[in-house]
């Protein structure tokens, strides 16, 4: 796939990545969650970094948001080191992302019309009939313009989900950042999602980065892959390399196999011993 | 003998740590405090949520308290001949004390915890988090505003919950009991002070009430388990911390405001 | 219509509260005692105040002229100090009236009655009472009765 023409604003070039990540280590109390972790996320494209559950997948996009500062290494967006940042700097970093949380985030005392008019209130001093244009171009986009008075309490999963996008679109991101997007969703919505994730990069001329578990949603829509296990990347690739890894493990999680490499079990002592000193230890 | 020490030290360790936090809180929540100036319409919301919606439950509580006072000022004061006092008895221990501590304990249940589960429950969503990846602090925007509010309805909803106890008293006082009209009001208003009085007991009292019982609301709330549990627990949290710190403040301001008389 | 509904049950509370404020104020308190500085200081000496309180009331045939706002101990004579502020609206009393620690029925609190005098000066700011009576002891009392009564006199006993 072709490099989409980067914004003029930064003119940086096409193959100029948006964010690196460098010999990244962050671990929470004594569980290391990522240990020397190297990562590049191509500008323009759809990134997806897939693994199993508890991977740290979310904790990733929070250290590129820099909600979370890592331990050790580096990580750059667009060129700036985000865990380096003052507040200020940070904030003013944040704008240029999108957000899309697993659960959406809404916020419920607020009508789907003005939570995608939030952001716009709250950094813009736009007049409101414009903010009013704007907002509805957003929910036309996701196809909800006609849901804009109700609240998040009256929506579905996936409308609510379609929502927060609009509202993650709503300042004209330069990246947009989804956390388990498919995650709940049935067939329908999920299929509408996937459509709208592809379609939104390419018309609004976005970095998408994907951080899921769901493989063949997100093999279909990503023009890149990583698959992150144990703290490090175990494989790279387009989904297509994937799909063809001769590695066990890639295998096994690209096909969804019960058992392989990525064992069923939890680490354990032998199951023997554990059942004959009949305490748990 | 050991162990226990050890979780008694862990326990003033961890409430210790706990106390600066809440103090960090504060200071962010006083510092976001000047946003408002720019936008007072986020107050509005907030003061209805807080003030408006806690009126029933002042206005009832308040006329009751009154009330109940009435009938047992009535009771004890009329063995000396001294029923004429009854308006300075019910006024005297409105003011000083069932006012603003009462305001204060309703004021938690009602208000506080909704406080404590709205914000536990925003976290919980993560909307707070998206708050803060749409670059908008959410201390400003969404903290600042319930503190603000709430730190004004308290003595608000004092003020009511007295005036109305006081009304409550002379309903069953004069219109009911018999007492003079005239001596009632006449012998309140010869002993209440404005200053030494309402100006303590009332004002001062309901605003440190009113600071600590949104404090403690908010800084539960931000502070809770982002779990349904969490939430619940975080809640209970809220009024029995705030109900047992406005009982240990109402001590020590009316030990420091009235000790002497 | 939703935020305009607000801001009038907002704007309706907060009215509220301001008018429970204000009835505290002008009903249940007394307002004056706002304006209790502004009062004149005049001082008088006891030999005992009995259970006289600052902020007990002064008045003058039973109206109540001014308030009790400080009592000490004058170390040379030992006499207790009373500090009283009397209202400025009352700003004739003679300089010879008289103070006596008086109490409001059997049980009741003690206050500080007036007597004017007949001079023709007036009391002023740091003024002096110099004619005063001290409060009724009940002990002192019964002892004197019953010293009196030991004595074989049957006067009544003079207060003190």
């Amino acid at each position: 796939m072709l490099a989409i023409s980067a914004r003029s604003d930064f003119a940086p070039p096409h193959d100029d990545p948006l964010v690196t990540m460098r010999r990244l280590s962050f671990s929470r109390g004594e569980h290391r969650i990522f240990r020397e972790l190297d990562l590049t996320i191509p500008r323009g494209k759809v990134t997806a970094i897939m693994g199993p559950s508890g991977t740290g997948k979310t904790t990733l996009l929070r250290l590129i948001g820099g909600q979370i500062r890592p331990d050790a290494g580096r990580i750059e967006v667009d060129g700036i080191c985000v865990h380096e940042l003052g507040r200020k700097e940070l904030y003013q970093l944040r704008k240029r992302m999108g957000v899309l949380f697993q659960s959406g985030a809404l916020f419920t005392d607020l009508s789907v019309f003005d939570n995608v008019a939030f952001p716009l209130r709250e950094h813009t001093r736009l007049p409101e009939s414009l903010i009013r244009t704007l907002v509805l171009m957003k929910l036309e986009a996701v196809g909800l313009r006609g849901a804009h008075a109700l609240m998040p309490s009256q929506l579905s999963g996936g409308m609510a989900r379609r929502v927060a996008l609009a509202r993650a679109i709503a300042l004209d991101p330069t990246m947009i950042l989804y956390d388990e997007p498919f995650a709940g969703q049935d067939p329908i919505s999920m299929g509408v999602l996937v459509k709208l994730i592809r379609t939104l990069n390419d018309a609004l001329d976005l970095t998408s980065i994907i951080v899921s578990h769901d493989v063949k949603e997100t093999a279909a829509i990503a023009d890149y892959l990583y698959l992150i296990s144990d703290g490090q990347v175990v494989e790279h690739g387009t989904p297509q390399d994937l799909s063809h890894s001769a590695s066990p493990w890639v295998d096994q999680f690209m096909h969804a196999l019960p058992d392989g490499p990525m064992s069923f079990h939890y680490p354990a002592p032998p199951y023997e011993t554990d059942l004959l000193t009949g305490t748990p230890s | 003998m050991m162990a226990s020490l050890a979780e008694l030290g862990r326990f003033a360790l961890d409430r210790l740590a706990r106390l600066g936090r809440a103090n960090l809180f504060l200071l962010q929540l006083l510092r976001a405090l000047s946003f408002l100036f720019r936008r007072p319409g986020l107050l509005v919301k907030q003061l209805h949520a807080v003030g408006v919606l806690s009126l029933p439950i002042i206005l009832v509580s308040g006329l009751f308290v009154g009330m109940v006072l009435g009938l047992q000022g009535y009771a004890n004061l009329v063995d000396f001949g001294a029923t004429s006092s009854l308006g300075t008895v019910v006024a005297l221990s409105l003011i000083r004390e069932l006012g603003p501590v009462l305001t204060a304990l309703l004021y938690a249940g009602r208000a506080g915890s909704a406080l404590t589960a709205e914000i536990g429950l925003m976290r919980a969503t993560e909307q707070l988090a998206s708050m803060q990846m749409m670059a908008v602090d959410p201390f400003p925007r969404v903290l600042a505003p319930r503190f603000l509010a709430g730190c004004i309805a308290v003595p608000l909803l004092t003020g009511i919950f007295t005036a109305v106890g006081i009304l409550g008293g002379y309903l069953v006082a004069v219109v009911q009991l018999g007492v003079d009209g005239g001596s009632f009001w006449a012998q309140m208003q010869a002993k209440v002070q404005l200053l030494a009085d309402v100006g303590n007991g009332v004002l001062i009292k309901s605003t440190v009430f009113g600071l600590v019982a949104n404090w403690i609301a908010l800084f539960e709330g931000y502070q809770a388990q982002p779990t349904s549990e969490g939430v619940s627990l975080a809640t209970t949290r809220t009024v029995v911390d705030t109900s047992l710190a406005v009982l240990g403040l109402d001590f020590l301001l009316t030990a420091l405001m009235f000790g002497e008389w | 219509m939703k935020q305009k509904n607000l801001e009038l049950a907002v704007g309706l509370f907060v009215a509220l509260g301001l008018a429970a404020f204000f009835m505290l104020a002008i009903k249940v308190s007394d307002l004056s005692s706002l304006g209790n500085d502004e009062g004149y200081r005049v001082t008088a000496h006891f030999e005992n105040i009995g259970g006289l309180k600052a902020r007990a009331p002064v008045t003058l045939g039973g109206v109540r002229v001014g308030r009790v706002v400080g009592i000490g101990l004058d170390p040379q004579s030992y006499e207790a100090v009373v500090t009283m502020s009397i209202d400025p609206k009352y700003d004739r009393l003679p300089t010879d009236s008289s103070a006596s620690i008086l109490t409001s029925g059997l049980l009741g609190e003690q206050y500080v009655g007036l007597e004017p005098g007949g001079m023709d000066s007036y009391l002023k700011e740091g003024g002096t009472l110099k004619l005063t009576q001290s409060a009724l002891v009940l002990e002192k009392l019964i002892g004197r009765v019953f010293t009196n009564m030991a004595s074989g006199e049957s006067a009544p006993p003079k207060t003190p």
